[in-house]
């Protein structure tokens, strides 16, 4: 495909032409004392920070102008009818603290979605509250933790195996446990590593499934017999869902807790960074400890529960994320049970596909099926002087988003590449022959790739020297 | 044609052919069958024109703040957003991205960020922003814990007069670390912190002093100068950062870290999400802050150009070790702030700052004049909300609003029991003199 990003010189807004301050009489309103006689903002037409905006969008690449294969992150289509809905002054312009009445909208759609995604997961119950997929992490271990404070019980370890997210290590430590990490035997668990890591100290076992390399740990239910001899719970990790919805779910596979990422399973579209929305559900055992409000229904009305003794309390303010919300219970509806299966069978026929593909010239470590994502390994180009960064870099100029790279850690020079379940075989049959062509080409049009974005390659290590995080910090250095 | 439906049945064919696979069933055969699901316990798929008109339908149950006026604020408030900031934030080349992991083809998203960040330095006067916590109470968690980074100690102190979701997030937040909070008391007759029990409190042990100006009641913190001299820990300030655009900046008090609920920037109330943590510090501390944030550096050719850094302190490469767990934050939000801020300008935001801050001191002035009623509880200045009693109570007040088609404020039952019959009475711009009108009719009806 041929690609050129635009490209505009685009001025900091900070560096266009303002017009002049305009005089504000605060006197009688804001004591003298706190009173504030300057604001740095620029004052600007509407049509040129329309423009200035405008410009800044076309430099950046999205779902909507191209393949997005970025392995555990779900890159699928975005429904349009789903923003259509999310803007609807139904949602948009409804306080959090309004009257039970005037919100019944709202709670009926929460607790819709609540049952729909316990369906799925094969889960009990479900809380909305979650911001991110890290923050249900972190959710899910206060709940095993408040269940294990309730039946008098103090664990502080939590197993985590080397394939796992970033997060889950960060969400643990945070939650202030000790980390026991688990080292892989053919890309899956080491059962005889997690036997031995399991003890009467282990909270929990965090994992997702299929793991990070694609692959479905298939004895699963052994290693969650490990964890719950023990008294341990299983922890899963909702990140790669998309590949099993219809197939099997977390409850089947005996899990105690899980999170959903709306934004990547339910596709509420990720904003360049976020929002995310990261439901947590949990088996009966663990419901009385859900964050306060739970939404309930009496038959007649929805309410917002206050009243629960065990409940943690809250791990962010108000409800969720509610226009995230509204967006995945319309994708739940439109796909229906047997739309959401064909999704799961369908990324992980893609995933097969790329796989197949390019395996040969790219190493593909670990035999087996994949689910939804695979990893390939970019170690063979390293002979003639080739990084993994380098056909990330390329892939640009053909007009496609790299995959993750370097992650998992297990796997050398690592491209994590998940085509999602929207991607036409066209498509992914393009994307296999960039990969293939790429490692064909001469090194030095590698090495200084990308040509055809709006900038060069980025000096990321001399950012990081004396970050200039803000046009004030800038203004302040002797150089300018 | 449905997502997610394969288009092309010889298309799956063909490729599960080339794979030596016969069926899409080979795919799964790594499941094994003691934790096969037969199917997805949901109803069908819809089209998409009923999917449209049965979600439409569902929430036509809500009564919004277009519907009824409203008077509810307590973080969230309901200021009028200029057309051209969802025109922005619409553009699917923003909101269809992730995360900007790869510069050259992310510097639009990079650039808005950064931008936003310049902003928020802007309006606090500190050095370095992120591109967003989760929301105010969140950001407050991260605050507690990066104070004890900067300064050690395991005592944490907040006003008592605090939103019980902030108290409660940040109890979740520092639980773990091992951290202590501890409640400062307000004055009754100001509504501003107790600046003796403050003192008090502040022991070897502390390792930051969180203040919020304006408060839980609205009521401006005239006191950070007093604050932050008595004492050396970290100083963590939350703001409205409208209402600091009339106010002096944090960063002439002392702040060192400022956070802040951004929804007011120009992000609808959405039922409560998504919102906008805003959180800022001074440059020393840039390397203990949570969360993404944005550099500005070079290209290959010498060229401007931005990207994430810093990156070492986050979860991806600290694991463990990180600042925090946060990876998805909330950048659309970012984005929307940063027009709404573009789009209003300096002018604009200090207008709509006053007048809302005007709007608020007399619609109180008017609700006082009504026997029966007081407002505001505490003397002095207030920002766009103020407490108000009722000598019967709140309950009937706001019954009696309720059957009138008017939202009244947030009862504070929740927040601090001795003020049960007390509400959180907030004004914008955006209500207009019939609203404020039909609010006192009703008041005075209920006299």
């Amino acid at each position: 495909m041929k690609f050129r990003q635009a490209f505009y010189e685009e001025p900091l807004l900070f560096e266009m032409p303002s017009e002049a301050a305009e005089p504000i009489d605060l006197d009688g309103l804001v004591p003298p004392a706190m009173q504030r006689d300057r604001l740095n903002l620029p004052n600007l037409p509407e049509h040129e920070v329309v423009r200035h905006y405008t410009r800044l969008s076309q430099m950046n690449f999205s779902i909507d102008t191209g393949f997005y294969p970025l392995g555990s992150c779900t890159m699928k289509f975005n429904p349009k009818y789903a923003e259509e809905l999310a803007s609807l002054p139904t949602v948009t312009r409804v306080h959090p603290d309004q009257d039970e009445a005037t919100i019944q909208g709202a709670l009926r759609l929460m607790y819709e979605l609540q049952s729909s995604l316990a369906v799925i997961a094969g889960m009990d119950a479900v809380t909305l509250q979650p911001a991110a997929g890290a923050q249900g992490e972190f959710t899910g271990l206060l709940l095993a933790q408040a269940f294990n404070h309730d039946r008098g019980e103090h664990r502080n370890e939590v197993i985590v195996p080397d394939t796992a997210h970033g997060t889950n290590f960060a969400s643990a430590g945070m939650a202030g446990f000790d980390i026991v990490e688990i080292p892989s035997l053919d890309g899956r668990v080491d059962l005889n590593a997690l036997r031995n890591a399991v003890s009467d100290k282990t909270l929990a076992f965090m994992i997702t499934n299929p793991n990070t390399l694609g692959i479905f740990e298939d004895h699963i239910t052994e290693a969650a017999d490990i964890v719950h001899q023990d008294g341990g719970l299983l922890y899963y990790d909702g990140a790669n869902l998309n590949a099993i919805m219809g197939k099997t779910s977390p409850g089947l596979m005996n899990f105690d807790i899980v999170h959903f990422n709306l934004h990547k399973t339910f596709t509420t579209p990720h904003g360049g960074g976020g929002p995310g929305a990261g439901p947590v559900g949990v088996k009966k055992p663990l419901e009385p400890f859900l964050p306060v409000p739970v939404v309930t229904y009496d038959g007649a009305t929805y309410h917002l529960d206050y009243h629960r003794p065990k409940s943690i309390g809250m791990v962010r303010a108000w409800y969720g994320n509610f226009a995230l919300l509204v967006r995945a219970y319309a994708y739940i509806l439109r796909q229906g049970g047997d739309g959401l299966t064909r999704a799961s069978e369908r990324a992980v026929l893609n995933a097969n596909y790329v796989r197949q593909r390019i395996q040969g010239t790219y190493d593909v470590p670990f035999s087996g099926l994949r689910k939804h994502e695979f990893v390939a390994s970019g170690a063979k180009l390293m002979a003639k002087g080739v990084k993994t960064t380098d056909v990330a870099k390329r892939l640009m100029d053909y007009g496609y988003h790299p995959p993750t790279v370097y992650f998992p850690h297990l796997v050398e020079e690592a491209l994590m590449i998940e085509p999602t379940e929207t991607e036409s075989r066209a498509t992914l049959d393009a994307f296999s022959d960039a990969l293939l062509q790429i490692a064909k080409e001469d090194p030095a049009l590698l090495h200084s790739a990308p040509h055809n974005t709006a900038v060069a390659r980025v000096d990321e290590v001399g950012a990081a020297r004396d970050p200039v995080l803000s046009w004030r910090y800038l203004m302040a250095q002797p150089k300018f | 044609m449905q997502v997610g439906r394969p288009r092309m049945a010889s298309d799956d064919a063909d490729m599960l052919r080339s794979m030596g696979l016969r069926s899409i069933d080979d795919l799964f055969s790594d499941i094994p069958p003691s934790v096969r699901m037969k199917s997805l316990a949901l109803p069908p798929g819809l089209a998409e024109q009923e999917v449209v008109a049965q979600v439409t339908e569902m929430l036509s149950a809500n009564r919004t703040m277009a519907d009824m006026p409203t008077f509810l604020g307590a973080g969230l408030y309901d200021h009028f957003v200029p057309a051209a900031v969802r025109a922005i934030t619409s553009r699917a080349e923003f909101y269809t991205a992730y995360t900007p992991y790869q510069p050259e083809v992310s510097q639009g998203m990079l650039q808005t960020l950064w931008e936003y960040q310049s902003m928020i330095c802007e309006i606090t006067g500190m050095d370095a922003a992120n591109t967003s916590m989760y929301d105010a109470s969140t950001a407050l968690g991260e605050a507690a814990r990066m104070a004890r980074r900067i300064h050690g100690g395991k005592i944490f102190l907040v006003p008592r007069a605090l939103r019980w979701h902030r108290r409660s997030v940040l109890q979740n937040y520092t639980w773990g670390g091992g951290l202590l909070i501890k409640e400062v008391e307000y004055d009754r007759e100001t509504g501003m912190l107790d600046l003796a029990d403050l003192k008090k409190h502040l022991t070897e042990d502390v390792c930051g002093v969180y203040v919020e100006n304006p408060n839980f009641f609205g009521r401006l913190e005239e006191q950070l100068a007093d604050i932050r001299a008595a004492t050396d820990a970290p100083l963590v300030v939350g703001i409205n950062p409208l209402a600091q655009t009339i106010l002096k900046k944090p960063a002439d008090f002392g702040a060192d870290i400022v956070l802040g609920e951004g929804q007011a920037l120009g992000n609808a109330v959405n039922f409560g999400g998504p919102l906008l943590g805003i959180f800022a510090c001074r440059q020393e501390h840039v390397r203990k802050m949570p969360g993404r944030v944005i550099g500005l550096t070079k290209d290959a050719e010498g060229h401007r150009a931005f990207c994430m850094t810093l990156q070492t302190r986050e979860q991806h490469i600290r694991r463990e070790k990180a600042m925090s767990n946060i990876c998805t934050n909330e950048s659309l939000m970012a984005v929307a702030s940063a027009t709404y801020v573009a789009v209003l300008g300096a002018n604009g935001l200090r207008r709509v700052a006053a007048d809302s801050m005007r709007k608020a001191r007399d619609l109180a002035a008017a609700i006082r004049a009504i026997p029966g009623y007081e407002a505001p509880i505490f003397k002095g200045p207030h920002f766009n909300e103020f407490t108000l009693r009722h000598e019967d109570g709140y309950a009937p007040v706001h019954k009696a609003l309720l059957a009138k088609g008017i939202h009244g404020g947030t009862p504070h039952a929740r927040h601090l029991k001795e003020l049960g019959d007390y509400a959180l009475f907030a004004v914008t711009e955006r209500h207009t003199q019939e609203d404020l009108d039909r609010l006192l009719d009703v008041l005075r009806s209920v006299a």
